[in-house]
């Protein structure tokens, strides 16, 4: 298992497709960040996003803020949600805005393996509930769309040394949570044979 | 004697809105040395990395003073009334929600709370029926004991109930406890604190998987038939290698807590709530005369 830095957002897909399921990885750039209502906007809702996604790094979050004036936030505790709630909208973030990365906590079930391998994205795990350390992380809010969807707007962040995360999906078909999953559930008839 | 505190309705209120902040800041003892164990035991690379980076996580909230995590939750507070304290149960609910409230806005914690259709926010951290009290109520007393349990979604979303026949047995128990985690994965937090509820009925055996999962890790059942099941589903549990954030690993749970009540003779209802990593609770009690003593280890 490697280690990686990489910076968004990617503009080179070798960025992404040298990640493997398990490698670690410290993400510098920008990020955006994005939750439920924030996507239900974008594909139920149809209404075009106002900041460009290609070769971004998505968030899975609703952050705490403090609101300074017009549009400017001051981070208070930032974290991640869970992933699998959303995971219908991958599909639709890689081919019509060039997504290259989600990033939440959690996982994405087996249906985000396909489209994820042929629009060379990957999942990152980030570590659930570790909001304190990410807040450090995080040097600004550099901006703020759709702020009547508070706290689930559209978000962009500068972030520094943003992990450590972890490839559960690759671009390659890899996914840890399929193969814990495929395990588990092996296990799962040798204890119900001794039950 | 301490000094008398006369307005109660302002003592517990401000018991309210220290212990929803102090929940989401500064987890209990029990809980950081279960993880510390549990970091001791990890032998999976990603196991370790989720676990020392929860540990770092921490430290960085009680150095930085800020939240361990950014979901402030469903405010859900134990209340146990003593029979002579001096303030009613509907005061009380409204000196909880006061207080709630005037964390929320005053801290600024974000505001979870949405109407259930039309998901629009309802305000800070309060609606209609939130937060959520239960009652307990105790003779011979003039206390009241709060405890809150700020639970997060990630954890509570992982919630299930399975009506058992009476064949099913205890091996049915045990197989829909573990279905019910290793289907959950990564998406509650592990490796966090299983509340199971048996018996009852549906939503008593619900209300006792909560009830459990605000046991502090470490305690078990004083029954002993059931505390052998706690300790039963916590080998097994961690045998299924889901791992921490579910990539994989030898520790899946820090903790399984039981909690039981007698059925009918044709029920066998088995509730699993789960709490995340960052289990976050504290405790007050307020005493008749308004002076208030926090517990966080409760």
């Amino acid at each position: 298992m490697a280690t990686h830095e990489v910076t968004f957002p990617v503009t080179d897909p070798a960025g992404i497709t040298k990640l493997r399921a398990g490698d670690e990885v410290i993400v510098q750039g920008h990020i955006i960040g994005i939750r439920d209502r924030t996507q239900i906007r974008i594909f139920d809702q149809g209404i075009e996003p106002p900041m460009d996604l290609s070769g971004a790094f998505l968030l899975h979050t609703a952050p705490n803020v403090r609101k300074l004036g017009p549009g400017r936030y001051e981070k208070l505790c930032i974290g991640t949600t869970t992933s699998a709630r959303m995971v219908r909208f991958t599909e639709g973030l890689g081919s019509q805005y060039g997504v290259r990365a989600i990033c939440g906590k959690g996982g994405f079930p087996d249906e985000a393996i396909e489209p994820m391998q042929r629009l060379g994205m990957v999942y990152f795990a980030i570590v659930g509930g570790a909001a304190a350390l990410e807040t450090t992380q995080i040097e600004e809010i550099e901006e703020v769309a759709w702020e009547e969807l508070m706290p689930e707007c559209l978000w962009k962040f500068r972030v520094k040394d943003f992990g450590p995360l972890t490839v559960g999906i690759d671009a390659h078909g890899g996914s840890l949570y399929h193969d814990v999953q495929a395990r588990a559930h092996s296990k799962l008839e040798e204890i119900y044979a001794r039950l | 004697m301490s000094v008398v505190v006369t307005d109660l309705d302002a003592a517990v209120s401000d018991a309210a809105a220290h212990l929803y902040v102090w929940a989401l800041k500064d987890i209990p003892q029990d809980l950081r040395d279960a993880l510390a164990d549990a970091a001791a035991r990890e032998t999976s690379v990603t196991g370790q990395r989720v676990l020392q980076t929860i540990l770092r996580n921490v430290t960085v909230a009680e150095d930085e003073k800020n939240l361990v995590c950014q979901d402030t939750g469903i405010a859900v507070y134990y209340c146990l009334v003593g029979e002579h304290f001096p303030l009613h149960p509907a005061r009380i609910y409204a000196a909880l929600r006061e207080g709630t409230e005037r964390a929320t806005v005053e801290h600024p914690l974000r505001s979870n709370t949405v109407h259930t259709l039309t998901r629009e926010n309802t305000g800070p951290n309060v609606g209609y029926r939130v937060p959520i009290v239960h009652w307990d109520f105790v003779p011979d007393w003039d206390g009241l004991d709060v405890k809150c349990v700020p639970k997060g979604s990630g954890s509570e979303n992982m919630s299930f109930l399975k009506m058992c026949v009476p064949a099913d047995g205890v091996t049915g128990i045990k197989k829909f406890v573990l279905e019910s985690i290793v289907g959950a994965g990564g998406k509650p937090c592990p490796p966090g604190i299983v509340g199971v509820g048996i018996g009852g009925s549906a939503d008593y055996a619900m209300h006792l998987a909560k009830e459990a999962i605000a046991r502090p890790v470490g305690t078990h059942n004083p029954d002993p038939l059931v505390a052998e099941l706690e300790q039963d589903l916590y080998g097994l549990l961690n045998e299924t290698g889901i791992g921490p954030m579910g990539l994989g690993g030898d520790v899946t749970v820090l903790s399984v807590h039981v909690e039981h009540a007698d059925t009918h003779m044709t029920l066998n209802p088995v509730a699993v709530n789960y709490q995340c990593w960052a289990a976050r609770r504290a405790s007050a009690h307020v005493a008749a005369d308004g002076s208030v003593a926090y517990e966080r280890d409760a």
